[in-house]
């Protein structure tokens, strides 16, 4: 008895089965924890090349101008507004407890300790940080970065390391520069608009700010700019092609370092209070 | 002139020497299996079909990436094995002529062809400025072009400053990366020229990466043509062709004489049947 031959379709191999979620999953963690490793990695390498060989001053300069005084008006503007928006909003509760005297306190401390630092990181995360990765990411794709290699420089050194130190160096003054345009706001609003006594305003606020609080704030900011170069640059080395794989970047950029700052002013607040703690016994049922 | 093998594969003659190279870039695999040597100033062109890794080539010789499996070596020293200053000093003795120029957009073109010169302070700030002028008028550019910045030029422009920029530095070897792709074909026998030129009076060794078959004939004294792994017969290897550029026109595998003449039907049949097959799943 004559067999009738398979059909074609038996004998094609049976198509791969794709990914299970679990796979898919495990990928990603993988992933994960490989990007935090680069970005260990990419954080070592740059302390290596700050300590190992000086960045020129013709290189240095362009950079901090671009990054410092580029984003001062950005900052002031800012600030300015945190102060005022804070003034509007905390006026009338304040007054409805007949407190409205003590707005300076409550206004300036949060400016000086969070709202502040924060908000200046910020900002400058979204100025600074998708600039650095946008302009990395292209020199990249154009492979500006490999030719920086083949002429015997390293990158990390010629480009990463002038944006770390203009960072961590200038963010903390254009914080100082945002904290005092926002106690300017708030004052301006809270006595000529909501018609607060000037002196008691400023007497509160002297009571309850101390230069402590402010360098609390400065000190953080040391930090969120070493977090906004390193990740900014990072994303910047590490985009991919074309146009979208540059934008990428860019938004990439300014989503992590965000994330980064809000994790750090938690971390950073939690050791701060224990530190003033130390130093002010007396202070604990304030904080 | 006699030839010394050595152990692994490369001869004593040769200034560059691949070594069973692989590369993997995740799971795509890109080179197999790659042995090559290249002698002193011999110029080698290096051809083969988009994505077949004649630039990762180029980029695994100067040491920007890394073999997955095999090693590259320079002049005797596996490429993979140095670093910091060690690493810099090899770089100096190359010359890179990037795809797209890869110019500073930042720095004007003084600045990009001072570049080499001025970040290892390989002399005095005004001999770097006579070298500067020098080779911009070598490479054709007209006097006042140096205070330009990169976005101004056009592409031969960019091109010919890449080139100004890879000699500044008076490399031993030169590199080209598709030095003509995209330019139109004065320009590209400019740039063919250009090279000819420096292999003569310099005597560097070089290997160029490209497609068009005028560079081949015009510059190579050997042509070296790559096939993407993937479609490779089991166990053939990627390199189907070495050796001279007349050679070419008669080459024994037919797709070496297809890519020469630019015949693309067999690559049709070949996308076709593809196609046949994923419609028949």
């Amino acid at each position: 008895m004559a067999v009738a031959p398979l059909p074609a379709s038996a004998h094609r191999p049976a198509p791969e089965p794709g990914p299970t979620p679990v796979t898919r999953l495990g990928e990603q963690v993988f992933d994960a924890v490989a990007e935090i490793g680069d970005v260990a990695h990419f954080s070592l390498l740059t302390f290596v090349w700050i300590v190992r060989k000086r960045s020129r001053w013709s290189v240095l300069v362009p950079i901090f101008y671009a990054i410092g005084v580029k984003s001062v008006s950005v900052v002031a503007i800012t600030g300015t507004f945190i102060g005022m928006v804070l003034a509007v909003q905390a006026h009338h509760q304040f007054a409805m407890m007949g407190l409205a005297t003590r707005l300076g306190s409550v206004i300036n401390i949060s400016i000086v300790r969070e709202l502040g630092p924060v908000l200046a990181a910020t900002m400058l995360a979204g100025r600074v940080g998708s600039s650095m990765a946008a302009e990395l990411g292209t020199m990249r794709v154009t492979e500006q970065i490999d030719a920086l290699s083949a002429l015997g420089t390293n990158p990390i050194y010629y480009l990463v390391v002038p944006r770390f130190l203009a960072c961590v160096l200038l963010i903390p003054l254009l914080t100082l520069m945002g904290d005092f345009m926002g106690v300017i706001g708030g004052a301006v609003v809270s006595t000529q608009i909501l018609n607060v006594d000037s002196f008691a305003y400023w007497k509160h606020t002297r009571d309850f700010v101390d230069s402590l609080d402010v360098f609390a704030g400065i000190f953080k900011s040391y930090f969120f700019g070493a977090g906004i170069a390193l990740i900014s640059c990072h994303r910047g080395f590490n985009s991919r092609a074309g146009a979208e794989g540059v934008g990428r970047a860019a938004t990439e950029a300014f989503v992590f370092s965000f994330i980064v700052i809000l994790f750090l002013d938690f971390v950073l607040g939690l050791g701060w209070n224990s530190v003033y703690q130390a130093i002010y016994p007396q202070a604990q049922g304030l904080l | 002139m006699n030839q010394i093998p050595t152990a692994e594969g490369g001869t004593a003659e040769d200034l560059i020497s691949l070594r069973a190279v692989d590369m993997r870039f995740r799971q795509h695999s890109v080179l197999q299996g790659i042995t090559l040597g290249i002698h002193r100033e011999q110029t080698v062109c290096i051809i083969g079909e988009s994505g077949c890794g004649k630039t990762v080539m180029l980029k695994l010789i100067i040491g920007l990436l890394n073999p997955t499996r095999g090693s590259v070596h320079f002049d005797g020293r596996d490429v993979a094995s140095l670093g910091g200053k060690e690493l810099v000093a090899m770089r100096l003795r190359f010359g890179f002529l990037f795809q797209m120029a890869a110019l500073f957009d930042s720095l004007s073109v003084f600045d990009n062809v001072a570049f080499g010169l001025r970040e290892h302070r390989l002399c005095a700030e005004d001999e770097v400025h006579q070298i500067v002028l020098d080779r911009l008028k070598e490479v054709g550019l007209p006097e006042g072009i140096e205070h330009k910045k990169p976005a101004e030029l056009s592409g031969g422009q960019r091109k010919r400053v890449g080139l100004a920029r890879a000699l500044a530095i008076n490399p031993e070897v030169m590199l080209y990366d598709e030095p003509t792709t995209g330019l139109d074909p004065i320009m590209s026998d400019v740039i063919n020229e250009l090279i000819l030129q420096t292999q003569r009076s310099k005597r560097t060794t070089g290997v160029v990466v490209t497609h068009d078959m005028k560079t081949v004939t015009k510059v190579a004294d050997r042509v070296v043509m790559l096939y993407p792994l993937a479609r490779l017969e089991p166990g053939e290897s990627q390199i189907l062709y070495d050796g001279p550029p007349e050679g070419l026109e008669t080459a024994e595998d037919p797709r070496v004489r297809q890519f020469v003449r630019g015949e693309a039907g067999a690559r049709l049949r070949e996308m076709a049947m593809q196609r046949g097959a994923v419609g028949a799943r």
